[in-house]
């Protein structure tokens, strides 16, 4: 499998200019889309900063946010933006046939989106409304900070049999091929919709996607949900690369978010892409990967760098010093997962990872039911994730410890751009 | 099913329905002005900072400075509940907001939530009084006789099944065990607010507490069921059982008609037909020995299509959007499970055994379950505010 660890996601060399912007000068930062009416357009939050501008009643000072990440923008938060601590990531199947009625939802969903990442609270909050009816809010984010909370919809392929959309559906979104290895429960997989929350609390992670539910019911309904921690990768480079529960750094060269350039060949669909309504967006692929972490932690110290191709102290490549050495690819073995997965074996395949560990308990056996929740953006599935994963599928040692149990794939719609905006409209209006 | 006490909610919807009004909205608090009454509560005292009042809408800001958990409650003369507050913990403040007309009213404060409390007189005086809508009169006049037609129409159906077990008539038991239910699970909320009935006559096996005796202290249906089922045979002691079940409906069958019902506690209770759905009928718990859940099912979502019709005129006035997507999920789930009848009509009570459904099955059940009880948990605030 896969993506384990990093290189999945190598991005070219950043230029000097490129440079300037990780070092935090605010010439590339997401100033870029600055609108007239005030609102934060393409507001990738980047290099940990807290970025946020508001306008009208929604209005949160930057400042006193306690770390607000902008919804309005070119692009939808949570994929370029600097990956947060947690995770809660639902897909939902629609329940409903009329049109009208789905519409309705996706605006009230985004009514409530924008509220809940700016730390509001949903409707007409959790406390002081009727004595009689239940709150609006269900309240367990009360008092809490928005703790970056960035939520992102996707729209997966069932979506587009319904409504009648399926000429609308983009070419880029396939059904992904059956990889070997794959043991697949359909019951973690698919979906119509996704949506990702990402958040340093967790409470407000699962406080927003349990709202979205319960604002759904009747017209979707949840099919499968994953809580994530730990996260797995970053996008922000000059932070600390973190580590995935086999106990390796991963991400050490993922796309940066503050990378435009990087961002605009390999995770954005660009305006001559196709379809039109999807430029500024992007396609995810989610995967549960289970780990066998019992037998890897009995696995040789020697067999576990071979098999990863880096050590696990530093993170360096085979025979280099330091974690950002560019690897030299030949000395590794054959079968080792950062030559498998590097963009050089994959016709530069590169795509972004925000993936997050996860631990579900234990599984009844007393094994941990653990791993690594992956979540990959890209400009195309076809040259992106599926590339990648055919070359590891077959060779990776990496695999006798690692099995794929759940799979989605899903079309990221552009940002909303404004307060009239909504999650879908340049498909539904 | 469950042996829960008379549910909160409802004894406060309950209350705010006999005065016909909107409960605890922060917008009401901006009228209220001078008609506050600062309630002070200790472990011996309810002091009042005022007795009279004017007529309309009241607040009763209260502080608990006692040591123990109390509650507060405006009542009429005669006992009956104008509005409440339970569970106001030590050094904490509530407010408490009703409509009440000209008269004489108490309020109570009961320490440790026991007992009558301590109780101050206060006289409302002036203005108009509050009128409810006649039609939630008739809804709940309508509504009480729905009841007592279940309860009426049960007792017999019950018969037929005790006389089986009395007679140690093993299948005959099984054949009429789901249908002497219906009628009682249709109305469930109105037998749960006696408190003492329902743990009789419907618990589960786990609903037992520690040092109950599984053989001597469980009684009802569910008791019977397992002997039928998994045992498999009928002793002394099924017989027995038999005979208290009867009995125990009986009383059942007498108190519904004083049962305390309102506008928002039949709303109320519709909703909490289908939380024990949500509960105890999607996971196949209810019956687990007979599998007859989907006949349970269908009975609570009848009761709450019974409640919901009665209140339907009133809340589509206030909120026809709620009214619409209710109509639409009571016909959606109705249809769902018409899938699962077997044999006969749609007047057919038998349905697919509840272990022959699958995951997928039961996950679109608990999916209509979800869509229908969302909205209806919105069915008491569209009864209780009156729309402009």
């Amino acid at each position: 499998m896969a993506e384990i660890t990093d290189d999945t996601g190598t991005a070219p060399v950043p230029d000097e200019a490129d440079k300037g912007a990780g070092s935090g000068s605010p010439s590339r930062r997401s100033l870029l889309g600055w609108g007239g009416a005030g609102l934060a357009l393409g507001a990738a939050v980047t290099g940990g900063a807290v970025a946020v501008a508001r306008s009208g009643d929604d209005a949160v000072p930057a400042a006193s946010a306690g770390g607000a990440v902008a919804f309005h923008g070119k692009h939808q938060a949570g994929i370029a933006t600097a990956v947060q601590d947690r995770l809660h990531f639902a897909a939902f199947d629609v329940k409903t046939d009329d049109r009208e009625q789905f519409v309705q939802l996706l605006k009230d969903w985004t009514k409530a989106a924008a509220r809940m990442t700016a730390g509001h609270q949903v409707g007409e909050g959790a406390f002081g409304g009727l004595a009689e009816a239940p709150p609006d809010d269900t309240g367990e984010a009360l008092g809490l900070k928005p703790s970056r909370l960035t939520l992102t919809i996707g729209f997966g392929p069932g979506l587009f049999e319904k409504f009648d959309l399926a000429d609308r559906r983009p070419e880029a979104l396939v059904d992904l091929p059956k990889f070997p290895g794959d043991n697949l429960d359909r019951s973690r997989s698919g979906g119509d919709l996704c949506v990702q929350a990402c958040a340093d609390d967790p409470q407000v992670a699962v406080h927003a996607i349990r709202n979205l539910a319960r604002i759904g019911f009747g017209k979707v309904a949840v099919r499968w949900s994953q809580l994530g921690f730990g996260k797995t990768s970053s996008t922000t480079p000059g932070a600390q690369t973190p580590r995935n529960l086999f106990g390796f750094k991963d991400g050490t060269r993922n796309v940066s978010g503050e990378d435009a350039s990087a961002l605009a060949k390999h995770v954005w669909v660009g305006e001559k892409d196709g379809p039109g309504w999807m430029a500024g967006g992007s396609y995810l692929v989610a995967r549960r990967i289970r780990m066998n972490v019992e037998t890897w932690d009995r696995t040789p110290l020697g067999e576990q760098e071979d098999i990863f191709g880096r050590d696990k102290g530093e993170g360096a490549p085979v025979g280099r010093a330091k974690e950002h050495d560019e690897p030299f690819l030949k000395a590794m073995k054959p079968d080792s997962h950062v030559r498998l997965a590097h963009p050089d074996t994959n016709d530069g395949a590169t795509i972004l990872r925000r993936g997050y560990s996860f631990t579900d308990g234990t599984d009844g056996l007393g094994r941990l039911d653990a791993g690594l929740f992956f979540l990959a953006y890209q400009r195309d599935v076809r040259t992106g994730f599926i590339p990648v994963q055919r070359t590891l599928s077959r060779s990776d040692t990496l695999n006798e410890y690692i099995q794929h149990v759940g799979s989605a794939v899903f079309a990221i719609p552009p940002g909303v751009r404004g307060k009239d905006d909504w999650w879908g409209r340049a498909l539904f209006g | 099913m469950r042996p829960v006490r008379l549910p909160v909610a409802t004894a406060i919807a309950a209350a705010a329905a006999l005065t016909a009004v909107t409960g605890c909205t922060e917008k009401s608090d901006a009228k209220s002005g001078g008609n506050t009454v600062e309630v002070t509560a200790t472990d011996d005292k309810c002091e009042v900072s005022k007795t009279k009042l004017s007529s309309g809408h009241v607040e009763l800001a209260i502080e608990n400075k006692g040591s123990k958990v109390t509650e507060v409650y405006l009542l009429f003369p005669d006992d009956r509940i104008v509005s409440e507050r339970e569970n106001i913990g030590p050094g904490t403040k509530q407010k408490l907001t009703a409509e009440v007309k000209s008269g004489s009213y108490q309020i109570a404060c009961k320490p440790g939530m026991k007992g009558d409390g301590i109780r101050q007189k206060v006289t409302v005086s002036g203005g108009k009084a509050v009128k409810r809508d006649p039609r939630l009169d008739k809804a709940v006049a309508d509504y009480r006789a729905y009841a007592q037609e279940q309860a009426d129409a049960t007792l017999p159906k019950v018969k037929l099944f005790t006389d089986a077990v009395r007679e140690g008539d093993i299948e005959g038991a099984k054949k009429t065990y789901s249908n002497s239910r219906i009628g009682w699970e249709r109305t469930e909320p109105v037998a749960e607010s006696f408190g003492d009935i329902d743990p009789k006559v419907d618990l589960r096996e786990d609903g037992l507490e520690e040092g109950q005796d599984l053989e001597k202290d469980w009684t009802g249906w569910h008791r019977l069921e397992r002997a039928l089922w998994k045992d498999k045979k009928i002793g002394e002691r099924e017989k027995e059982l038999a005979t208290q079940l009867d009995k125990d409906l009986k009383d059942w069958q007498n108190r519904v008609g004083k049962a305390e019902i309102t506008p928002t506690s039949m709303a109320n209770g519709a909703k909490e037909l289908l939380d024990e759905v949500a509960t105890g009928k999607v996971t196949g718990e209810e019956e687990r020995y007979s599998h007859t859940d989907l006949v349970d099912f269908k009975a609570n979502v009848e009761g709450a299509e019974e409640a919901y019709g009665l209140l339907k005129a009133v809340a589509s006035e206030n909120d026809p959007a709620l009214t619409k997507e209710l109509d639409k999920q009571f016909a959606a789930l109705d249809k769902l499970l018409d899938k699962y009848r077997q044999g006969g009509g749609k007047d057919s009570y038998t349905f697919t055994s509840y272990d022959k459904l699958d995951k997928a099955d039961t996950k679109e059940l608990a999916d209509g379950v979800n869509a229908l009880a969302e909205p209806l948990s919105k069915l008491a605030a569209a009864v209780v505010v009156k729309s402009k």
